[in-house]
């Protein structure tokens, strides 16, 4: 690991002016030490953020906002979450082990990193890791990686559960800029695609720190429902999951928002999907005309190809359920 | 950087590298060997401490994050002799090289606490329901610890005689209610 100077303030203010140039907010460190020991990150300065009090939960305008120090073990356990929100306490026990969930934060999990083992092997070209030094992943071994939002530059995932659920349920992040500005972000405009700069995953700037969560109030009847498929049965990354938020009025989609894991460059969700779905009645039919539709645009590649007809069977079989 | 660190009870004023973990410390600077440096990961759960009563993986932490804070290692379980979690696995023979036990038995005692708040995992039907050790709740609970010499059925053993026994005395408390 290189050497890096270590901050942990007590306040934002104190946070804020720690985090001029080469400086990256720490939380859990999960993820992040990991990359530091493997020199993929190399950060000049950490400022710690677990003292700044942004541990707790609350209720805010019907809805809860989670700080971004929020562990997930605390945050999926969380009573309210639990009755109100189940597609996310559910994301999140489907990540990680006991021991990670227990360090690893609300904020800290937004910007965890790729599992792409190119990114992880400094040898390897990575547009990500060192922008135009290639993708070794096209022409590689792939199998973890993504069909939806890739570019030539670069076919990796986003590795998270929580914010497949997160992107389900509308919630929106919020930052606190350098100047001490709070802003909202939806996820949508949150995640940026690769495109010819994959190394630019989020849209937050120099020195923004995530402070919260927002989840909107709860859908009101809806039903609530999270299905990953990974190679083993418990401490995998996605495959495919699928988080819906569905509700029936008269035996039609009076709402719909479902969103996907497994298969995007970012938490991916696509409104032209939720809207096929509303005012039609649940079949079979429905349901793979949704599949294909959510992957019009997939761009398989060599090694992920098993991925858009087990996408189509898996949103097949959370729709059924949650319409049973 | 000065780091206090309170270990098993002890505090211990450290002067540390930033860039050494939790585990290393606790190792190579307060010469607590117990916690294993397995795949380094946060994988494999060798390295499993309670932290303030948490499971972490000391491996991914940082010694410096960790002011103030109170750890237990497998030693500091061992306080006054063997608990009865380490006697149980010593009775289901869980162990076979040994190199994984402490991590298992330090996220087996964090785990047993997480059942007793109730805390739902991956498997559970009902988010709100009461918690049943079942044998899926446990290999789902203890995912996080792999134990290459497979001794799964004698650390499920071990870790399901001791939470029969801590459950017993709610039993009977909800019995004479």
């Amino acid at each position: 690991m290189k050497p890096f100077d270590y901050q942990r303030p007590s306040d934002r203010d104190a946070a804020h002016a720690a985090a001029r140039e080469g400086a990256m907010f720490i939380a859990g460190g999960t993820n992040l030490v990991d990359l530091m020991k493997l020199e993929v990150m190399a950060p000049d300065r950490l400022v710690d953020v677990s003292r700044l009090g942004l541990d707790g939960i609350e209720v805010q305008d019907g809805g809860l906002r989670i700080g971004a120090m929020v562990t997930n073990s605390d945050l999926a356990a969380d009573p309210r979450l639990r009755r109100d929100y189940p597609v996310l306490s559910r994301a999140l026990l489907a990540g990680a082990s006991g021991q990670l969930r227990n360090k690893a934060t609300t904020g800290g999990n937004l910007l965890q990193r790729t599992r792409c083992p190119y990114f992880y092997d400094t040898d390897a070209a990575c547009n990500k890791r060192a922008p135009g030094s290639g993708c070794a992943a096209l022409g590689g071994e792939m199998r973890n990686h993504a069909v939806l939002g890739t570019s030539d530059h670069c076919v990796a995932l986003h590795p998270s559960d929580m914010a497949v659920a997160m992107r389900a349920l509308d919630a929106l992040v919020e930052v606190e800029g350098p100047d001490g500005a709070i802003r909202h972000v939806p996820l949508d405009d949150f995640y940026r695609l690769p495109g010819v700069t994959p190394h630019l995953e989020t849209t937050l700037g120099a020195g923004d720190l995530i402070t919260a969560v927002l989840l909107p109030p709860p859908p009101q009847g809806a039903v609530q429902v999270y299905r990953k498929v990974r190679d083993r049965a418990s401490y995998a990354f996605a495959l495919v999951s699928v988080a819906a938020v569905v509700t029936l009025d008269k035996g039609r989609f009076s709402q719909a928002a479902l969103a996907f894991g497994g298969l995007g460059a970012r938490p991916w969700r696509d409104p032209a999907v939720d809207a096929l779905l509303v005012g039609e009645t649940p079949s079979d039919a429905l349901f793979a005309e949704a599949g294909k539709h959510l992957l019009r645009n997939a761009a398989p590649r060599e090694g992920t190809e098993f991925k858009l007809p087990l996408a189509r069977r898996v949103l097949s079989a959370v729709l059924k359920e949650a319409t049973q | 950087m000065q780091t206090t660190l309170t270990v098993n009870g002890r505090n211990h004023e450290l002067d540390i590298d930033p860039r050494v973990t939790l585990l290393d410390a606790l190792r190579d600077q307060i010469g607590l060997t117990g916690s294993k440096k397995g795949c380094d990961h946060g994988q494999c759960g060798a390295c499993t401490v309670l932290v303030d009563g948490r499971r972490i993986n000391a491996c991914l932490s940082l010694a410096v994050m960790h002011d103030g804070d109170s750890i237990t290692t497998v030693e500091g379980l061992a306080e006054g002799g063997a608990s009865a979690l380490q006697k149980a696995f010593v009775a289901h023979d869980g162990m076979q090289c040994g190199y994984c036990t402490p991590g298992q038995v330090c996220s087996a005692t964090g785990m047993l606490e997480e059942v007793s708040a109730g805390w739902p995992s991956h498997v559970s039907d009902d988010l709100e329901g009461p918690v049943t050790l079942s044998h899926a709740e446990l290999s789902e609970r203890m995912s996080g610890n792999l134990c290459r010499c497979s001794c799964y059925p004698g650390i499920n053993a071990a870790i399901r005689e001791i939470a029969d026994e801590t459950r017993q005395p709610i039993d009977q408390q909800e019995a004479a209610e």
